[in-house]
């Protein structure tokens, strides 16, 4: 039986703590991901969840996951050299055409930040495949802050801004909520720049309505979504809006078709 | 091929013959086993005796459950072993009521037609039923087939009706030399419920307006989340996948499916602690655009198929039937 639902098993090669409950896990698979897909993770008997993919080689895949529940906790008592069950990927992934040649400005809030990640990355490594990146990344707090050491080196040639809704002793970035720094964002050619925004739902919201300010049409921003999956085939109905299954037709959308999605 | 009267007597000697080499299922009555004391409860399983399968009544689960069981094993694990359960060998005989074999089409466009693969389970339970269907004589209380378009299908092996003592059959293809056998040669034609006492409008498209009417607050108190619609539902499709693992051994366990509803509390939770849907009013919005509308809009035809099933299950009276009327009255769509 050719069967969608049967996972994999792969070797974890590392595990970075980014965070005291957000670890990175580099695993040892082979897969034809894009960035914004998400793959299935499971562990038997503990359970299965979709997780997006944070960065990819050709031989690894990068999983951020935070400690928020049964198959979590699990997976963050794993070490190195475990391994982990993964089908996928599943998704769209970002429609990388549509930002070709253009300014990009990327928008996130907490996690929101992996799946983005990779796309981040290969501008990084390859300048010049976008006009200029622009990355805003929001945290609640110096201690949630993810990938501080690419959020570094991507300052080196990206324009990044680091906040933090609230801030303690020795933290020197910006404080204050994302959509702040977006507001004070110079679009010189609104028509010419491309948005993506990853985060909660009301950190996008709000995102949303500053960028709507700045003068970038809908057309122009794409969002990813989270919702709950059993399958990430198109079959378990838990993440189905309006006609729409987030897992095959999703996870990114463009904002023109998001907007009419209400739960 | 073409139609037989049956005496009981002949009926039985047909049953058996098929039940030689086919499991049979049908509706049927368990007694003692309804939610009250002393009430029976009606479903679909396996048939030993032509005698258990309901003719005249509907029955209150559907046999969705034939083809995706409400906890279906996907596979057994030992430690980091997976592996998939044996397959059922023999062909089904289904005796099913026609909305039913429509509602069996909206299955397969969940889980043959959505997404990037089919589901395999689904697709080897399907691949080996035949449709028996029954007739429903004038239909039941709450049905409202004709005002959706599903009381009719011609997706048969064979087709079924009780007058009397007489079993009148319409048999096709394979089942035709058994029923020559045992059967009558007679003039007859199957007879599909032609009118319902209940009527209703489905919308033709609903304004974008609809998420905002007020009529679902209604059901923020009315409806208790219990999820019986979900679960009577020839058409509910979602589960949830859920890992267990034995006692004695924690490091055996299965991966199973399970019947989910978006009416029931943690249908639409994230890890965290986030829901989309947290009133019952919201949940009744996305049910009935579901039945009625995105399905629609997705895969051309509606979803619900009016067997009544939810509004008989409802312990709070609401109407699935009145509900869609609203809907074309708020939207101006009669």
């Amino acid at each position: 039986m050719n069967n969608p639902y049967r996972p994999e098993r792969y070797e974890i090669i590392s595990i970075e703590r980014e965070t005291a409950y957000d670890y990175t896990f580099r695993v040892a698979a082979r897969l034809p991901v894009a960035s914004g897909q998400f793959v299935a993770v499971s562990l038997p008997g503990v359970g299965e969840a979709p997780i997006s993919v944070s960065d990819f080689g050709p031989d690894y895949i990068e999983l951020t996951i935070r400690r928020v529940g049964h198959l979590t906790q699990a997976l963050h008592d794993l070490r190195p050299g475990d391994g982990l069950f993964l089908r996928g990927p599943y998704g769209n992934g970002f429609p990388l055409e549509e930002f070709a040649g253009r300014r990009l400005l990327i928008v996130t809030g907490g996690s929101g930040l992996a799946p983005v990640k990779s796309l981040i990355n290969c501008y990084y490594r390859t300048p010049g495949e976008v006009t200029e990146l622009t990355l805003a990344a929001g945290f609640k707090s110096p201690q949630d802050v993810l990938f501080q050491r690419d959020l570094e080196r991507w300052a080196g040639r990206l324009a990044v801004t680091v906040t933090v809704d609230q801030t303690c002793d020795g933290w020197s970035g910006q404080v204050g909520l994302v959509t702040a720094c977006v507001k004070e964002l110079n679009l010189v050619d609104p028509g010419q720049t491309r948005a993506i925004v990853v985060g909660p739902p009301l950190m996008m919201k709000f995102t949303l309505l500053e960028l709507a300010k700045l003068g970038l049409a809908p057309e122009h921003i794409w969002v990813s979504l989270e919702r709950r999956m059993s399958c990430g085939l198109g079959k378990c109905g838990h993440c189905k809006i309006d006609a729409t299954y987030v897992c095959t037709d999703g996870p990114v959308f463009n904002y023109t078709r998001a907007r009419k999605l209400i739960d | 091929m073409g139609a037989y009267a049956l005496t009981e007597e002949d009926f039985a000697s047909f049953f058996h013959a098929l039940a030689a080499d086919h499991d049979i299922f049908g509706p049927q009555r368990w007694a003692g086993r309804g939610p009250l004391a002393g009430t029976d409860q009606t479903g679909y399983g396996p048939v030993r005796t032509p005698g258990e399968i309901l003719f005249d009544e509907r029955a209150y689960f559907s046999p969705k459950e034939v083809f995706m069981p409400a906890s279906e094993t996907l596979f057994y694990f030992t430690e980091d072993e997976y592996r998939e359960p044996a397959k059922a060998a023999r062909p089904v005989i289904l005796f099913l009521r026609p909305c039913e074999v429509q509602a069996v089409d909206r299955l397969d466009r969940i889980y043959l037609g959505n997404g990037p693969a089919q589901d395999p389970y689904y697709q080897q339970r399907r691949e080996k039923v035949k449709f028996f269907v029954l007739g429903c004589g004038n239909g039941y209380p709450g049905c409202f087939c004709v005002s959706m378009g599903t009381n009719r299908t011609d997706d048969y092996a064979a087709f079924f009706s009780r007058e009397g003592d007489t079993y009148y059959a319409d048999v096709r293809g394979e089942f035709a030399p058994a029923a020559a056998r045992w059967g009558r040669p007679v003039e007859w034609q199957p007879q599909f419920v032609a009118k319902n006492e209940l009527v209703v409008h489905p919308p033709r498209q609903v304004a974008p307006s609809i998420y905002e009417d007020p009529l679902w607050r209604e059901y923020d108190s009315r409806c208790i989340g219990c999820g019986r619609c979900n679960v009577v539902c020839p058409t509910c499709t979602c589960f949830t996948m859920q890992d267990i693992f034995y006692t004695d051994n924690a490091r055996c366990g299965e991966r199973r499916r399970v019947c989910a509803g978006c009416m029931i509390d943690g249908f639409t939770d994230l890890a965290g602690g986030a829901n989309y849907r947290k009133t019952y009013g919201e949940r009744m919005r996305f049910k009935t655009l579901h039945k009625v509308d995105d399905f629609r809009r997705r895969f051309g035809v509606n979803m619900c198929v009016g067997c009544g099933r939810c509004i008989a299950a409802c312990p709070e009276y609401i109407s699935f039937a009145h509900l869609i009327n609203r809907l074309g009255e708020v939207t101006g769509d009669e």
